[in-house]
């Protein structure tokens, strides 16, 4: 097992260097520096000032070059100067992932509880009105746009009945602290984690009653009921563990996701998370962030994949590793 | 024959273990609705071996899952009853049903491939029914479950007792089927044609085992299958069914020396013999019918040799002569008023 991780890991080596090039060249080559953007006064500058701050920044070295010095600080754990913050871009992150990865990571558990409850509960009444129910509710819950859900939300329980704070993420004017501060955390993170749990289920509760409907057909089903089994036991025990098998790949997958911030629903309900960070980011063209924020969910994307097949492995005694 | 009516005489005393009486299951689908088991009725009686024959879809698995109400939609029980030991089985409660299933019924299917749970030991799967029924702990029941590896004919129990169903072959998950079904010492196993998806020699080695647990532990064996040489080879009594209905019915030896139904004729003659070779093997003529929408005269009067005119007009009834044996054909009940 751990010679089939190290094997997993040297053979993605050759992935993270292609991704990062091609990260690389997305944003190098994108129309327009930080030198033109609107935050910098741009605008106003002469040209000589212009290609003095381009000398200044290593803007106007050739492609490889600069690319090779990238990847060079990078491996040193250098992911260069954040020029909006004016901080390392590994500061940057450190200070916001962790408020987009608290609201993810809540989102994550609540999605996938409820899930697999509504899921496995459809699936066992197949065609009843709780399941026609949860049908049309899912559907309309996927397609609605975050913005207008989270405007919605906003709209109904921050507006009109002012039930939840209108955004942010802790009360402005008090420092609470402990348990205090925790509650008043949880009390502005309610509408976020609603839109994006709400977001979320739809695909998750389809994706489990799917598999659950494949897996109560099966003989090995019959067999368990034939043996006396409470259905409690037959469903939970027997359909329940052969469905997540292939929803094991799809939650590993997920996993990268959690770090990678709610650009939208971050921005609707001012949430200090790293999606309304990369957001800012790009409207101020500050791309040595953005370009080592994409190479860092690119590398954990890399890792959920060699976990998800690990997980699969423990999981599923056909597969084994060696 | 002495022989033969002694053995009968010592059938007909045992006590009467399961009984169907004018079972109907149905299935009801966009097509129309099909009649998968359509009035059948009979007895098994404890300790003995009772063989259903038929072709494909001519309701002798669902016969079987009646008993056992397994019977999944859009299939549904909708009359007849079916006495287990005294009890209506199809009044009692779902709790009473969970007794019943894999304590005094067990069950084994056709494909040993596809029945056991891949992600599970199989030890824990033949442990299940023990805590479930015998409400015994999990060492008391894991040491139970070796033996029952054991007894079963798996060498190296011990070790099997760990094994996933994918690390065995299809003869030993069968094995590891028989040792589920018996573990509760079930006054009646049902197998749903244990060995079809099982090499010949393997074939054997099942019927054999199967055989002897069966004398051990004085079971009734319901034996579903559509092989007329293990129907030779391990039946008392034979049911023979036709489109849901029981077209003959009687002891072995009558039902292959003295076949009273042209279909039960056409089954035996569609037999292969072994030392004889001839250019083609004999072919009941026609299709099986199609389950919806079945004549309102005999089912199979468009394939039989014999076919007269009152085979095209109503149902024959079934008539029984004086050595119990049953059959549903106007050629027996005009023999039986001449």
């Amino acid at each position: 097992m751990f010679q089939y991780i190290i094997r997993r890991l040297m053979e993605s080596v050759p992935t993270i260097i292609g991704a990062s090039i091609v990260i690389f060249l997305a944003f190098s080559l994108a129309p327009g520096d930080v030198i033109t953007a609107n935050y910098t006064g741009g605008m106003n500058l002469t040209e000589e000032r212009k290609a003095e701050l381009r000398e200044l920044y290593g803007l106007n070295k050739p492609l490889p070059e600069r690319y090779g010095l990238w990847m060079g600080h990078v491996l040193q754990g250098d992911f260069g100067q954040s020029y909006l913050y004016n901080k390392p871009v590994t500061d940057v992150i450190k200070t916001f992932v962790w408020n987009s990865f608290l609201l993810s990571a809540t989102v994550l558990v609540l999605q996938w509880m409820l899930a697999l409850v509504i899921g496995v509960f459809s699936a066992v009444r197949q065609y009843s009105l709780f399941d026609s129910l949860v049908t049309v509710l899912v559907f309309v819950a996927m397609s609605l746009p975050s913005f207008f859900l989270g405007l919605l939300l906003l709209k109904l329980f921050a507006v009109d009945y002012r039930i939840f704070p209108l955004g942010g993420m802790t009360s402005t004017g008090v420092d609470y602290q402990g348990l205090q501060h925790i509650l008043d955390v949880a009390y502005h993170m309610a509408l976020p984690v609603l839109t994006l749990t709400l977001l979320s289920i739809g695909g998750t509760t389809r994706y489990f009653r799917m598999t659950m409907l494949e897996v109560v057909r099966q003989d090995y089903i019959r067999t368990a009921r034939a043996k006396g089994l409470k259905e409690r036991v037959v469903i939970f025990k027997h359909a329940l563990r052969n469905a997540l098998l292939p929803l094991i790949t799809l939650f590993a997958l997920e996993l990268p996701g959690l770090f990678a911030g709610a650009i939208i629903t971050e921005r609707i309900f001012n949430w200090p998370g790293i999606g309304r960070v990369t957001l800012d980011g790009l409207y101020q063209r500050d791309y040595p962030l953005m370009m080592g924020f994409t190479l860092i969910i690119a590398f954990l994307t890399i890792l959920a994949n060699i976990l998800a097949d690990v997980l699969y492995g423990v999981a599923d005694p056909r597969v084994r590793h060696r | 024959m002495a022989t033969q009516l002694t053995e009968r005489r010592k059938a007909e005393k045992r006590q009467t273990l399961v009984e169907f009486k004018d079972l109907q299951t149905i299935f009801e689908t966009e097509a129309g609705t099909i009649r998968a088991v359509n009035g059948v009725s009979f007895q098994i009686r404890e300790g003995e071996t009772v063989c259903i024959v038929g072709e494909s879809g001519s309701g002798k698995s669902v016969t079987a899952l009646s008993l056992m109400r397994l019977i999944s939609p859009p299939g549904k029980i909708v009359g007849g009853e079916i006495f287990f030991d005294g009890k209506d089985v199809l009044k009692l409660s779902e709790r009473e049903m969970r007794h019943l299933r894999g304590n005094q019924v067990g069950m084994i299917f056709q494909e040993p491939m596809t029945s056991l749970n891949p992600v599970l030991t199989v030890g824990e799967q033949i442990m299940e029914p023990l805590m479930e029924h015998r409400l015994m702990t999990k060492s008391e029941a894991r040491k139970q479950a070796i033996g029952l590896i054991e007894q079963v004919g798996i060498p190296r129990a011990a070790e099997i007792v760990d094994a996933y169903p994918h690390e065995l072959s299809g003869g030993m998950r069968q094995r590891i089927m028989i040792a589920i079904a018996l573990s509760c010492d079930p006054k009646l196993l049902i197998a749903d044609e244990p060995t079809t998806a099982l090499d010949v020699t393997i074939q054997a080695q099942i019927l054999d085992l199967l055989r002897k647990l069966k004398e051990e532990r004085n079971m009734a064996l319901m034996l579903i299958t559509h092989d007329l040489g293990v129907v030779a080879e391990m039946a008392d009594y034979v049911i023979v069914m036709y489109g849901g209905r029981i077209v003959e019915e009687g002891y072995v030896l009558d039902i292959f020396r003295n076949p009273r139904h042209p279909y039960t004729e056409g089954l035996i003659k569609a037999k292969p013999v072994i030392g004889r070779r001839t250019e083609r093997l004999y072919t009941i003529p026609g299709q099986v019918p199609n389950p919806i929408n079945l004549p309102n005269h005999c089912y199979f009067a468009d394939r039989c040799p014999y076919v007269m005119p009152a085979c095209l007009e109503r149902y024959p009834e079934t008539t029984v002569d004086e050595r119990g044996h049953k059959t549903a054909c106007f050629r027996c009940a005009e023999g039986a008023e001449r």
